[in-house]
C-alpha cells in the first residue's frame, strides 16, 4: 500500500531516543542472512551519511539553520551508527566490499529500470556497468588472496563477470560531470533517485578509502586506490545530476523524503524479522524529521511542500537481482563513453581526446584491476576448483600430487 | 541465544542454497572470458618489486641504560648480535601479555556459556590465566636486566601480533561460544609451546644460561597448557557430535595429565 507521506507524521523529534545497547545491536550473520539484508545495511548506512554530510555543509553556509539541523543530525547519527554496527566483526573489510559493489549493481539497476527521465536512466545504466566489473575485480582479489569463494557473499544472486573494464573507466574530471535534473519539472521519483545513488556512491568511495590501507598486498592497495578514484568519478558525476538551483531549505526537505522513501523500501523486502523492525521503527522517525523540516520549509520559503513533495512515495526500490537487465545492459552499452556531458560510443572518441590522456598516464606504471584480474573466470568454489580435476580423484587412493 | 556450535539452519553461503540462480551464474561466467590475459601469478610479481623496496617492519631500540650499553658492546666484540635476543624476548613477552587477555576473555565465556564432560574448569582456565601473567612478568625482569625496555614493541612482537590478529577477535566476538573459543587457545598455546623452545635454545647458544633455566619452567607450564586445551577442545567436540546439550553450570572436569 502507497505510503501517504504528508498525512502520515511518524514519530514526533522529543520521541525518537537511544541508549548505548540500543544502538549496538546483536549484527545479522555472514552465513545465514540473506545477502540483501546486508545490501540494506550497507546501503542505508550510506543514505544515513549522506544525511549527515549534507547537513554539516548546510550549517557551514547557514546561521538561522544551525539550531534545527544539529537537532536532526543527531539524531541521524545515531540512526547510522545502530545500521552501520550491524554488520558483523567476521565479515572482512573485502567481504563488505563485496557488499558494496553488489548495493551498486543491484540497487542501481533497480533505480535505473524506474528511472523516468531517459537521460538519468543512462546515467544510471552506465555506472552501473563500471561497477558490475569492480565487483569481478575485487571478487578476483578475495579468490586469489584470501582463497575464498566470493559467491559465499553474494549468494548466487549477481553474476561476476568483466564489465566495462576498470582499467577503462577512468576520465578526465570534466568528463564524469552531467546535466542536472531541473527542479521544476523532474519527477519526483528522479529527485528521489538522484539523491540517493549520489549517497550511496559516496560511502562507497569513503569507505575505500577508509580500508585500503588495511591490506598488506600491494596489489589489493592499489585496487583501493584505483576503485576509490572511480567511486570519486562516480559521486561527482552522480551528484552533477541534482539541481544546484534548489533552494538548501527545498534540498533539505527532499534528503528527509528520501530517507523516508529508501527506508520505507527496506520494510517492504527485508526477510529477517529482526532488522525489518528497525527499518519500520527509522521510517516513523524519518516521518516525524520529515514533518519537523516541513515546518520550516513552509514558515521560512513560505511555500507549500505539497508543491516539493510527493503525496504518496513511488514504488519502493526492488532490492533484488537484477541479472537479465544487467545482462542486456553489458550487451548493449559496454562500451560507453563520456564526452563531456554527452554519452557516446567509446571508438567515437577521437584518440588525443583529454579522458584518453588522462586513462593513459594513469594507467602507465601498469594496471592493479588487470593484474589482479587477468585471466580469472569465478566458479563455485574458486579457481582452485577448477585447477583440481587435472589431478584426478584423491578420494579413491590415486596419488596425491 | 546459546547453541551448540554445529546446529543445522538457514546458511545461505553455498550454491546448493540456490541451485537454479547458481546454475545460471555458472554458466553466464563460463561465457564470458576474462578481460585481461594472464594468471594469479601477477599479483606475486608485484609483490616481489614492492618486497625489493621495502625496508622492514622496523627496528628493535638502543639499550635503556648505560649498564644496557656496555652489555651490548661486550655481546658485540664477541661477535654476536644483541638485538636478535631483544627482539625475541620482546616478542614472547608481548605473546604472553595478549595470552593473559584471551584466558580472561576465555573466562567470560565460561560463565556464559558454560563447559561440558571433558570441558575447562573455572580453576583450569584461571591457572594457566595467571601463568601467563607470571611469564609476561618474568620476561619484563629478563628484558630489564638485559638493559632493555619491556615496554617497546619489537619487530618480533609485531610480526606475532599481525600472525595472531585472528585470536582476539573471536575470543571477544560474543556470538563464539567457548567450544569455538578454545580454538583459538589451541593455536595461541601451539605457537607458544613452539616458540619457548626455540627462545630457550637461543638462550642457551648465547651463553644466557641462567634465563635458559627459568624459561624452561615457562615452557613446561606451556607444555601442560597445551595437553588441557587440547582435551578440552577434543571432548567438546566430541559430545557435540554426539548430541548432548552443553551444561550451563561448571561441569567441566580437568583431563588428567
Amino acid at each position: 500500500m502507497a505510503l501517504d507521506i504528508l498525512q502520515e507524521k511518524g514519530v514526533p523529534l522529543d520521541k525518537q531516543v537511544f541508549t548505548w545497547k540500543d544502538l549496538v545491536r546483536r549484527p545479522y550473520s555472514k552465513l545465514d542472512d540473506d545477502a540483501f539484508t546486508r545490501v540494506c545495511v550497507i546501503y542505508m548506512n550510506g543514505i544515513m551519511a549522506d544525511a549527515l554530510r549534507t547537513k554539516h555543509a548546510f550549517a557551514r553556509m547557514n546561521r538561522e539553520l544551525r539550531e534545527p539541523l544539529a537537532l536532526i543530525r543527531r539524531l541521524e547519527q545515531y540512526e547510522q551508527t545502530l545500521i552501520n554496527w550491524l554488520n558483523p566483526p567476521d565479515q572482512t573489510p573485502l567481504e563488505t566490499t563485496l557488499g558494496f559493489e553488489q548495493v551498486a549493481i543491484e540497487v542501481t539497476a533497480s533505480v535505473a529500470l524506474r528511472e523516468p527521465d531517459p537521460y538519468l536512466a543512462q546515467t544510471y545504466r552506465f555506472g552501473l556497468l563500471e561497477d558490475f566489473d569492480h565487483l569481478y575485480r575485487y571478487s578476483a582479489l578475495y579468490d586469489r588472496i584470501e582463497g575464498k569463494d566470493p559467491n559465499n557473499i553474494t549468494q548466487s544472486y549477481t553474476d561476476i563477470i568483466p564489465g566495462r573494464p576498470t582499467s577503462v573507466e577512468h576520465r578526465h574530471p570534466l568528463d564524469d560531470l552531467r546535466r542536472p535534473y531541473d527542479k521544476r519539472t523532474a519527477h519526483p521519483l528522479t529527485k528521489l533517485h538522484a539523491m540517493s545513488i549520489t549517497a550511496a556512491e559516496n560511502q562507497t568511495h569513503d569507505y575505500y578509502m577508509t580500508v585500503g590501507p588495511f591490506f598488506s598486498d600491494p596489489v589489493a592497495r592499489q585496487l583501493y586506490a584505483e576503485i576509490a578514484s572511480i567511486e570519486e568519478q562516480h559521486t561527482s558525476m552522480y551528484e552533477s545530476l541534482l539541481d544546484p538551483g534548489e533552494s538548501m531549505l527545498e534540498k533539505w526537505l527532499m534528503h528527509e523524503a528520501c530517507e523516508v522513501y529508501n527506508f520505507y523500501s527496506c520494510v517492504a523486502f527485508e526477510k529477517n524479522p529482526r532488522i525489518k523492525e528497525i527499518w519500520q521503527r527509522f521510517l516513523d522517525y524519518e516521518l516525524g524529521q520529515l514533518h519537523y523540516v516541513k515546518e520550516i520549509f513552509q514558515n521560512v520559503e513560505r511555500r507549500d511542500a505539497a508543491e516539493v513533495l510527493p503525496s504518496t512515495l513511488p514504488e519502493p526500490i526492488g532490492f533484488k537481482e537484477h541479472r537479465d537487465f544487467v545482462r542486456k545492459t553489458l550487451n548493449q552499452e559496454e562500451d560507453m563513453a563520456s564526452n563531456g556531458q554527452d554519452y557516446v560510443r567509446m571508438a567515437d572518441l577521437p584518440r588525443d581526446h583529454r579522458s584518453y590522456i588522462w586513462r593513459d598516464q594513469l594507467n602507465s606504471d601498469g594496471s592493479p584491476s588487470e593484474t589482479v584480474a587477468a585471466g580469472y573466470k569465478w566458479i563455485p568454489g574458486t579457481e582452485l576448483a577448477s585447477r583440481t580435476p587435472r589431478m584426478g580423484s584423491t578420494f579413491e587412493g590415486k596419488k596425491v600430487h | 541465544m546459546k547453541t551448540t556450535t554445529s546446529d543445522m539452519g538457514r546458511n545461505r553461503t553455498g550454491v546448493a542454497t540456490s541451485p537454479i540462480d547458481s546454475a545460471d551464474i555458472t554458466q553466464e561466467a563460463q561465457k564470458h572470458q576474462p578481460s585481461h590475459l594472464g594468471d594469479g601469478s601477477l599479483l606475486l610479481q608485484v609483490r616481489k618489486i614492492y618486497a625489493r623496496e621495502s625496508e622492514g617492519l622496523g627496528s628493535v631500540p638502543p639499550p635503556t641504560s648505560l649498564k644496557g650499553v656496555a652489555k651490548t658492546a661486550v655481546e658485540a666484540l664477541k661477535g654476536s648480535k644483541p638485538t636478535v635476543f631483544i627482539d625475541k624476548l620482546g616478542e614472547r613477552l608481548a605473546f604472553e601479555r595478549s595470552g593473559t587477555r584471551l584466558y580472561e576473555g576465555a573466562l567470560a565465556k565460561f560463565d556464559v556459556y558454560g563447559s561440558w564432560e571433558g570441558g575447562p574448569t573455572r580453576e583450569g582456565l584461571e591457572k594457566i590465566y595467571n601463568d601467563e601473567l607470571s611469564h609476561f612478568l618474568m620476561l619484563t625482569e629478563a628484558l630489564k636486566s638485559l638493559g632493555a625496555d619491556p615496554t617497546a614493541m619489537t619487530p618480533s612482537a609485531d610480526v606475532t601480533a599481525v600472525v595472531s590478529q585472528g585470536l582476539p577477535l573471536l575470543i571477544s566476538d560474543p556470538r563464539a561460544n567457548l567450544r569455538q573459543s578454545l580454538e583459538a587457545l589451541l593455536v595461541a598455546e601451539l605457537t607458544d609451546n613452539a616458540c619457548w623452545e626455540m627462545l630457550i635454545e637461543l638462550a642457551r647458544d648465547l651463553g644466557h644460561d641462567t634465563l635458559a633455566d627459568r624459561f624452561q619452567l615457562a615452557l613446561d607450564s606451556e607444555g601442560q597448557h597445551l595437553l588441557w586445551v587440547r582435551g578440552w577442545l577434543a571432548a567438546g567436540v566430541s559430545v557435540e557430535a554426539r548430541g548432548a546439550p552443553a551444561r550451563e553450570e561448571r561441569a567441566g572436569t580437568q583431563p588428567r595429565v
